[in-house]
């Protein structure tokens, strides 16, 4: 009787035991496979420099220059084989690169300042937008037309270093009675009237509300029901996506030097083709992984391209000492809710250098390209309900 | 037969009763939710917070965006799903391993278990979005020889790294639940730590197991959705919740999609592990809870 229980209990346990072992052995069998493929495509381009790229967000046609410079073979004619990596919600692009993993990473420029400031050795050796992009949106009957006016008001903000603009603009004007709410990624709040004024990228959340439905018309909204504050106009725009190297690594390795002319060279080349064919890098965008809506997808290259051209500095990527420095001043006085500021020293001379794009747009003239694009004429883009 | 058609009727059922509470609640409920002072406990009505079940549905058969050639939502979303779950399952498969192997070395020497019972707690009180960026940073340092360390293998860490926990305290339990007197009647067999483990403690394990294993597959899945989000590796349920999320106000029904594809994520995880029940269905006199 014991034994004939016992044999089936260790038949059992060895099949499921033999079982564990198959499945774990397809499952690392792929594995093999899947990182084998990237490998050999290494062999293949072996004289390549190996590049990576840490975006601050997803797969999106705010980063359309890179991902059009890769599509074209720009980085290749280079010599550099980029990976570009997207980020989520936890990564910080600065701290991915201050810690070594990433060759070069986009970031906002006030928020890298902080990371400095903390012992972050990084330099901005591009400032590829040259505009801000942070909007501050109310419904037009809101009575909301100035940053005064946001006085006594409910306003939407997305935090994590993505406020400052807005507290400088409320800094600015003297306004501090108001009640900052943590905005999500969607403007369902500010549609059901939670929230007063809410913060938006002109190149994505702003273009979500007019993708939306407005349930008096049964048609889209229109930019008329809204009333934007533009951070430009405002005078508290803060530099944003920069190009950011490491500045430890620029010193010591000539051959990184030279990598980040050449990073800089061919990604400028694909931000030139953004601009002159949106439509085509938008498809980029979304062929490289992104499911963002046609529609939205080419808005936002169109409002991206907006904020790069025309260059008023001489050419795409230069930094202009003015706007940094403003940044630097906004990033030392702007106090937010809490009454803590970005940064509480100026930073060093050092945090940012025009050497190397002023090689990478010379470089690029000489080859007849435009880095200006003095005659840019943004597209008009129609948007379909849901960015479709 | 009949009871397995009766239990999957009556989930059936459920997802029915679902259905028609959503749809009750969104008809009778108050338009502007409810509130007790500034903290919203239920939803508004509108159609943006809460779209009919039917256009959720329906939203799926339709083309992802309007580009040529763009699949199905629920085709994006099969997809996707399809590349979470070799993830999920690599962690589990990972996190029940490791889960073991420490409940093996726990029960096996008491120092061990002093040692590092506390720890496995701990590491449970390691928020994720600490972990994430952690884990991404040591893994782009490692040097595995040929292979390059990529980034959805930080998710399958961070993912096991969940799942190892019910395992290795649901296994330690298991192996140390016989009763003194039937260990010791091992003993007067003169056999050993092998033979007590194969015949006596294994089998004895399994009611403590099985939960485990369930509550491992739950936080696979759960962690290596949340860890998508958190790294941003594109192809799978977690980045396309986020990218999704952007569209709650202009395509209310979307959002949706990739949250309907993990929970038929973790009804497939939770169906593949209930199959590792069945052969050991007799050991299964009584179920534990973990």
């Amino acid at each position: 009787m014991t034994n004939h229980r016992r044999t089936p209990t260790r038949v059992g346990l060895v099949g499921l035991a033999a079982a564990l072992v198959l499945a774990g052995c397809t499952v690392a069998d792929e594995d093999g496979g899947g990182a084998d493929s990237p490998s050999t495509e290494g062999e293949s381009t072996e004289a390549l420099t190996p590049v990576s790229l840490q975006l601050q967000w997803l797969t999106q046609a705010q980063f359309a220059g890179y991902y059009a410079a890769l599509e074209a073979g720009y980085y290749e004619e280079e010599g550099l084989d980029v990976e570009i990596l997207p980020s989520g919600g936890d990564i910080v692009p600065q701290d991915a690169l201050a810690g070594g993993e990433v060759d070069y990473a986009i970031a906002w420029v006030p928020k890298v300042l902080g990371t400095i400031e903390q012992g972050a050795d990084v330099v901005n050796v591009a400032q590829i937008f040259e505009r801000s992009a942070t909007l501050q949106v109310a419904f037009a009957d809101a009575g909301i037309e100035s940053v005064e006016d946001l006085d006594g008001k409910v306003i939407g903000s997305w935090g994590y270093g993505n406020e400052w603009e807005l507290f400088a603009g409320l800094n600015q004007a003297g306004v501090e009675d108001v009640e900052i709410v943590q905005q999500a990624f969607d403007m369902n709040a500010f549609l059901a009237g939670d929230i007063d004024a809410a913060q938006a990228m002109t190149y994505n959340e702003y273009a979500q509300l007019l993708e939306a439905e407005n349930p008096e018309t049964g048609e889209l909204y229109q930019p008329e029901d809204f009333v934007v504050i533009d951070w430009n106009e405002v005078g508290t725009a803060m530099l944003q996506d920069a190009i950011w190297a490491d500045a430890e690594r620029l010193e010591s390795d000539p051959g990184y030097a030279e990598t980040t002319v050449k990073f800089l060279k061919a990604s400028i080349r694909g931000w030139i083709d953004a601009r002159d064919d949106a439509a085509a890098a938008a498809e980029t965008v979304t062929a490289a992984g992104s499911t963002l809506g046609a529609s939205h997808q080419l808005w936002m290259t169109n409002e991206v391209n907006k904020l790069i051209w025309p260059s008023s500095t001489g050419g795409i990527g230069t930094i202009d000492p003015a706007a940094w420095e403003a940044t630097v001043a906004m990033a030392l006085e702007t106090s937010n809710e809490t009454g803590a500021t970005i940064i509480s020293e100026e930073p060093a001379e050092d945090a940012y250098t025009n050497e190397y794009v002023e090689q990478a747009l010379a470089e690029l003239a000489e080859e007849g390209l435009d880095v200006v694009g003095e005659d840019f004429e943004p597209i008009e883009v129609a948007l379909n309900p849901g960015g479709a | 037969m009949t009871r397995r058609l009766a239990g999957a009727a009556l989930g059936l059922a459920t997802l029915v009763l679902l259905a028609v509470v959503w749809e009750l609640y969104k008809w009778l409920g108050p338009a502007d939710g409810w509130s007790i002072g500034e903290a919203r406990v239920l939803p508004r009505t509108s159609d943006l917070a809460m779209p009919h079940t039917w256009e959720i549905l329906s939203r799926l058969a339709d083309p992802l965006t309007a580009a040529p050639g763009a699949p199905s939502l629920a085709r994006a979303v099969l997809a996707a799903g399809a590349f979470s779950f070799g993830i999920a399952l690599l962690s589990w498969l990972l996190g029940v391993t490791v889960g073991i192997l420490l409940a093996l070395g726990m029960q096996r020497l008491r120092v061990v278990e002093s040692a590092v019972l506390p720890l496995v707690i701990l590491s449970q009180t390691i928020p994720l979005i600490a972990l994430a960026p952690l884990v991404r940073g040591w893994g782009s340092r490692l040097y595995l020889g040929p292979v390059e360390w990529e980034p959805w293998m930080s998710v399958a860490v961070i993912a096991s790294y969940l799942a190892f926990f019910p395992v290795a305290v649901g296994a330690l339990r298991g192996l140390q639940s016989p009763d003194t007197i039937h260990v010791e009647l091992m003993r007067s067999y003169g056999a050993g730590w092998w033979a007590t483990l194969l015949r006596l403690r294994l089998p004895a394990s399994v009611p403590h197991l099985l939960p485990a294993l369930r509550l491992a597959a739950a936080n696979a899945v759960v962690g290596t959705v949340v860890a998508e989000v958190a790294t941003g590796i594109p192809g799978g349920l977690g980045r396309m919740i986020l990218e999704f999320a952007n569209f709650a106000s202009s395509d209310p029904a979307k959002p949706w999609a990739p949250l309907l594809g993990a929970v038929l994520l973790g009804l497939v995880v939770a169906g593949l592990v209930a199959l590792i029940g069945l052969p050991l269905s007799r050991f299964r006199r009584v179920e534990v809870s973990a």
